[in-house]
């Protein structure tokens, strides 16, 4: 079993009109299973209401399954002897920065999490100074996080996360609300910390860009997962993305077409480096 | 307008001041608070001034701050003077028409502007030279055994702490929903006072319901960061006292103890430099 183990989830929320009768039940996440391994990075894709951040809700134990079971690290997040453990090792990282920075002070908020987990205040000291390191915001540890960017905001808050040591990171779309550098900043440190601390990440969000580097991707469409696999697989099913309303990167796009006109050019062209081998091999074919 | 308030910023300096425990600063201003209601003459008031002076001028914040302070609430000063000099009973000494000015509300009112007056500098000496978020944390170690009644002071402290990191940020916001508003042609200042408390609805429904939405997903960023309250939350920073703040508190002892000397000895004193009456009773 690895560490996130989720097995014929279903999540239903009851809609109210104003005066509070039922007008009718939502089915935000319909039977769902994950197995994702220690060590994993994987992409949750899909459009908005598509059940994805709900899906996150649930590994982070914040929302309660209505049926079927969440494992985190072999302990079910239904019970509450495990809620506080279950967090500490699923951290989860939030879309909007301003509303996620609990401290006036770029290192006061880093050490929120270890402070309430109860580490001895020396500890705190050590992990909030490897964290933001493991971020590269070190440098910023003394400013008011109101003075920084949105993607050094985002970047705070994962190292706000790690500070805690989760063996498993959530981040429910963490770039949604930045521009391109930003968005760059906080892919490349999550990353990072895939790479080097081998934590396993669980990156949901709607930018394709940010998956190709996945070793597994999920898709999702109304509560259901309807493709998954490794990222060459998703992408090479482009006419699928584009009837889920899901931008498929450019390159792929080019790929797609060409390979379309009848050119010999493989599927699931994720990078710009393949591209350009690819069609070297073709043009070598060609002539 | 909001942001010309000195009450409540900190100035950024380096002082002995600064670095007190914040405790010791929160202690203190109560005492020296107190200590201004309980001294009744001018040599207690004397004292104090000199106190004054000495820590305005080790805590290196400079003076125009303090008094930047006082603009704030010179209307209300200005109120307690004219009623004191006016309304008070007793010997006269000048009257314009039906207003008296006695003897005993002349002195009342400068008691009083003397008071106010140091009051707000000796508090806001406090808040230049705290950060909010030491203030708080000294707030919740000084009224800790308040937890024993079932006070909620961990709570009470996280939530100024919280107010206070989200000020800046509904500001920003108040001025945004301002500017969408206007480019709407709303009209926030014209007309009589309650047509402008009406033009400001399209300003605060806005902004509190996104205050709301905002406070939905912090409150889920806490408990996912494992918030659960003050019970068996270690800090970051604990707060120890130091040498300096025992001599910080000696040194406030020493002016009680100076200024209320000051007030037995103020007839004795006069007497001996042959001034009968003056201005003290």
């Amino acid at each position: 079993m690895g560490i996130i183990k989720v097995k014929d989830l279903i999540f239903e929320y009851i809609r109210r009109d104003e005066e509070g009768n039922v007008e009718g039940i939502t089915t935000a996440v319909d039977n769902i299973n994950l197995d994702i391994n220690q060590g994993d990075f994987v992409a949750v894709l899909g459009h908005n209401g598509s059940g994805k951040s709900t899906l996150a809700k649930h590994l982070n134990a914040i929302l309660y399954p209505t049926e079927g079971t969440v494992w985190v690290d072999g302990k079910d997040t239904q019970k509450d002897e495990y809620i506080w453990e279950i967090r500490q090792t699923a951290g989860m990282v939030f879309q909007n920065p301003d509303n996620q920075i609990i401290g006036q002070i770029v290192e006061e908020d880093v050490g929120f999490g270890p402070e309430n987990m109860g580490v001895p205040t020396k500890e705190i000291w050590e992990r909030v100074d490897e964290s933001l390191k493991a971020v590269g915001m070190y440098e910023f540890r003394k400013h008011s996080p109101n003075k920084l960017s949105g993607g050094q905001k985002q970047r705070v808050s994962i190292a706000g996360v790690i500070a805690m040591h989760p063996k498993c990171i959530i981040l429910d779309e963490p770039t949604a609300m930045l521009d391109p550098k930003g968005r760059r900043e906080v892919i490349r440190a999550v990353r990072a910390l895939n790479d080097v601390e081998r934590i396993t990440v669980i990156l949901i969000t709607h930018y394709m860009e940010e998956v190709i580097y996945a070793d597994k991707v999920f898709v999702m469409d109304q509560g259901k997962i309807t493709l998954q696999g490794t990222p060459r697989e998703v992408f090479s099913k482009v006419e699928r993305l584009k009837e889920l309303r899901l931008d498929v990167p450019q390159v792929t796009l080019l790929a797609h077409a060409l390979r379309q006109e009848g050119f010999s050019i493989p599927e699931g062209v994720l990078t710009k480096e393949e591209f350009r081998e690819a069609l070297d091999h073709c043009v070598d074919a060609l002539f | 307008m909001l942001r010309d308030i000195t009450l409540g910023q900190y100035y950024q300096a380096d002082s002995v001041i600064h670095r007190l425990d914040p405790r010791v600063k929160l202690g203190s201003t109560i005492l020296f608070i107190i200590s201004l209601f309980v001294f009744d003459g001018a040599a207690g008031y004397l004292v104090a001034a000199i106190f004054l002076a000495f820590v305005i001028n080790l805590s290196k914040v400079p003076f125009r701050f303090m008094v930047k302070g006082m603009k704030a609430i010179v209307f209300l000063l200005m109120i307690t003077v004219v009623f004191n000099l006016f309304l008070t009973p007793g010997e006269p000494l000048v009257a314009i028409w039906k207003l008296k000015i006695t003897r005993e509300g002349l002195r009342l009112a400068v008691l009083l502007a003397i008071r106010l007056s140091f009051l707000i500098i000796g508090s806001s000496i406090m808040t230049l030279t705290t950060t909010p978020n030491q203030l708080t944390d000294g707030l919740e170690k000084m009224l800790s055994p308040l937890k024993r009644i079932k006070v909620p002071v961990h709570e009470i402290a996280m939530m100024m702490s919280i107010a206070l990191r989200f000020i800046p940020i509904l500001m920003e916001e108040t001025d945004k929903i301002m500017k969408a508003q206007l480019a709407r042609c709303a009209d926030f200042d014209s007309g009589n006072i309650i047509k402008k408390a009406k033009g400001l609805v399209p300003l605060l429904v806005p902004l509190f319901i996104s205050a709301f939405r905002r406070a939905n997903d912090l409150a889920m960023a806490m408990e996912a960061r494992c918030y659960r309250g003050g019970e068996h939350r270690t800090k970051m920073k604990p707060l120890h006292y130091a040498r300096r703040d025992f001599i910080a508190y000696a040194v406030v002892l020493c002016y009680l103890v100076i200024g209320v000397a000051a007030g037995y000895l103020e007839p004795v004193l006069l007497a001996m430099a042959g001034i009968t009456g003056g201005v003290s009773i």
